[in-house]
């Protein structure tokens, strides 16, 4: 069918254009590696599972003492071998890969919980962050970053492997904070999207004074709280891609089977609902997932703006606006923006936060699409 | 095909709806008239699961509106919704398409049934030649009509339509009350919102008259359109006589004011048309 032609060459061409773009960012750097080592480096590391074998093993459970259970064993084959130098296998694979690779998925998440915001709010303005998400994430951020002490001691921490305590601070207070602004805005089971709105900018402007606050208090780690505010990538390791890479696909996916119920409630609640929509049961899912979606990148990477509003907004002018074709292409587009925008923050002299590039860049153009009056409405 | 029991409904506490009882039978044209905040739009907002009532009941097709799902719901009644704007650029196909949601799910493609539901109703609503472009590039009128098209491809027996004419001029309201008209002789129910009495006169089975909340008369336009009624519903005086053209009634509105003898005597000449057209909006 024509519409599927269509989608199909638009995700070819961003699929395209992201492999592009990830191999030229990898490839460049302190020591510049060309494309060809970069593409062998990252095909030597590609591991596929082989085979699966059970062993006995045991494990400790308290008050029964040793208990034995099956521990999986995964065999992987590594089917490429070229010759790569050592020194670029490693820099390729531990270094800069890690923060191309988490670059592509925030870049995605955002993109898709903010093409589905502004859906949502049927506002042009509305981004992944409308609600607080951004915000609740800065003040969990800033808490485990001013009082590392206090945090610690929270025993929540030591549950979820892999991330950091920071990461999971930001992340339980970001979802904490949309749940509060969606439980404020809502009355007999009915959320308009007006009031929560308005929630979320006053919970935004509070938790804002809260952040300001404990900046002050910060002391001598008020550089680290600045540098994760403004939203940055460095740091980044295969971890944070493990733990976001998966919410954000299952995310993706669920908005993705919402795309037409999405398109339906463009035309108003009313309008949804006498069509066939259990108008604020399908709100509360888009909500909910945007959200886990957002607070997922932000607690990784901190609050980069502009992703979120503008990649929809030029996908839509492209594409046009139809959630089942908006929403995958402006997901990839997002991938391709900030890894090219994260290749840029770090070609100065002195590495930038991602967070200001994406600003810097993505304002001006938006600016520059209002001027030629290319974005009238959504 | 459509029954209201005692249904009473306050918004933002004020009754809107209060101890309401109507009856529309299969294959019938309604019209509710009515002055404006008398309740139209509340009641066949109850009619279409929009509102539900906090006392009494809609039944629609055998069943209790308050315990269907939106999805059954949208399988009985079609909604063709006063404001008609759009917000988004969609192709008048897409938006006509999705009259098609509840009879889809989540995960099914549209099938040729939906397809040729789309292109009948496309077809039926005479937008066809409108189908590529972007519905924020029709006119107030076609795109009426391409609303009405969405509602056709819903397949449903009954069709809710609010203020279908308000915002058309003479043309366009007499071509969309026709083609209604036209869908209830082949076998829809059609409950409007219609101000223009003359018009819902003219192309309805039965006309509802609710004013504060109330029913003041239900039947036949020539049985409820008396110069009573019509007095009592809109607080002005009228004279009601027979259109010699259509041969339904005809209202004219003469106005409460110091001016009425004036507007009498003006009323009666040969050319006169409502002289204010006070009963509209």
């Amino acid at each position: 069918m024509h519409r599927w032609r269509r989608l199909g060459a638009w995700c070819g061409g961003l699929a395209a254009a992201l492999v592009v773009a990830c191999l030229a960012s990898v490839a460049y750097g302190a020591v510049d590696l060309s494309p060809v080592v970069v593409a062998k480096a990252a095909l030597n590391a590609v591991a596929v599972p082989a085979g699966l074998s059970l062993a006995v093993s045991s494990v400790g459970v308290p008050a029964l003492g040793q208990v034995p259970w099956l521990a999986p064993d995964v065999q992987y084959v590594h089917p490429f071998a070229f010759a790569v130098p050592q020194s670029a296998q490693t820099i390729v694979v531990q270094l800069r890969a890690p923060r191309v690779a988490l670059a592509a998925v925030v870049g995605f998440a955002l993109a898709s919980a903010g093409t589905v915001m502004q859906g949502f709010f049927r506002n042009p303005l509305a981004d992944p962050s409308i609600i607080g998400v951004s915000t609740g994430a800065a003040v969990g951020a800033v808490s485990a970053i001013v009082f590392p002490g206090v945090v610690a001691a929270l025993p929540l921490l030591g549950l979820v492997p892999f991330v950091g305590s920071l990461q999971v601070f930001a992340f339980v207070s970001a979802l904490a904070t949309a749940f509060l602004v969606y439980l404020v805005a809502t009355d007999g089971g009915r959320t308009p999207v007006a009031t929560l709105l308005l929630a979320g900018v006053a919970v935004q402007a509070l938790l804002g004074a809260v952040v300001s606050y404990l900046l002050i208090q910060a002391g001598e780690s008020v550089d680290q709280a600045l540098y994760w505010l403004m939203g940055h990538l460095s740091n980044a390791s295969w971890n944070d891609v493990v733990v976001t890479l998966p919410l954000a696909l299952v995310g993706f996916l669920v908005l993705a089977a919402y795309a037409r119920d999405l398109n339906v409630l463009l035309m108003g609640e009313e309008d949804a609902h006498a069509l066939g929509i259990e108008v604020e049961r399908t709100k509360r899912v888009l909500l909910a997932v945007s959200t886990l979606v957002t607070a997922a990148a932000v607690s990784v990477a901190g609050v980069i703006g502009f992703v979120g509003l503008i990649v929809p907004h030029v996908m839509r002018l492209l594409v046009g606006p139809d959630h089942r074709n908006l929403l995958p292409t402006s997901a990839l587009a997002g991938s391709v923006f900030l890894v090219a925008t994260d290749a840029v923050a770090r070609s100065g002299p002195t590495e930038l936060p991602v967070g200001i590039v994406t600003a810097a860049l993505g304002a001006p153009f938006f600016l520059y699409l209002l001027w030629s009056q290319e974005v009238r409405a959504l | 095909m459509i029954h209201g029991q005692d249904v009473t409904l306050s918004l933002g506490g004020a009754r809107i709806l209060d101890d309401v009882s109507f009856g529309i039978e299969s294959g019938t044209f309604t019209a509710v008239c009515g002055p404006n905040g008398a309740g139209k739009t509340t009641l066949l907002r109850t009619v279409n699961g929009a509102l539900s009532p906090d006392a009494g009941r809609v039944v629609v097709d055998g069943e209790d509106v308050a315990t269907l799902s939106a999805k059954a719901i949208a399988r009985r009644v079609a909604t063709v919704p006063q404001d008609t704007s759009v917000a988004f650029d969609f192709p008048v196909r897409d938006v006509v398409a999705m009259g098609r949601t509840a009879h889809r799910g989540r995960f099914e493609r549209a099938t040729a049934d939906d397809r040729d539901a789309v292109d009948r109703a496309l077809e039926r609503a005479q937008v066809t030649e409108l189908a590529d472009r972007p519905v924020g590039t029709v006119s107030g009128g076609e795109r009426q009509r391409v609303m009405l098209a969405r509602a056709l491809a819903q397949e449903t027996p009954a069709l809710v339509l609010d203020e279908p004419t308000a915002s058309l001029d003479v043309n366009h309201q007499i071509r969309t009350l026709s083609l209604v008209r036209s869908l209830v002789e082949e076998g829809k129910t059609a409950l409007a919102a219609i101000h223009d009495l003359d018009l819902a006169a003219r192309f309805c089975d039965e006309l509802l008259v609710v004013a504060d909340g109330r029913v003041l008369a239900a039947g036949p336009p020539t049985d409820v359109l008396t110069e009573d009624v019509v007095e009592r519903a809109f607080g002005t005086r009228v004279a009601v006589r027979t259109n010699p053209v259509t041969g339904t009634p005809t209202v004219t509105t003469l106005g409460s004011g110091t001016h009425t003898q004036d507007l009498t005597e003006r009323s009666v000449a040969p050319s006169a048309h409502r002289p204010d057209g006070g009963h509209e909006e």
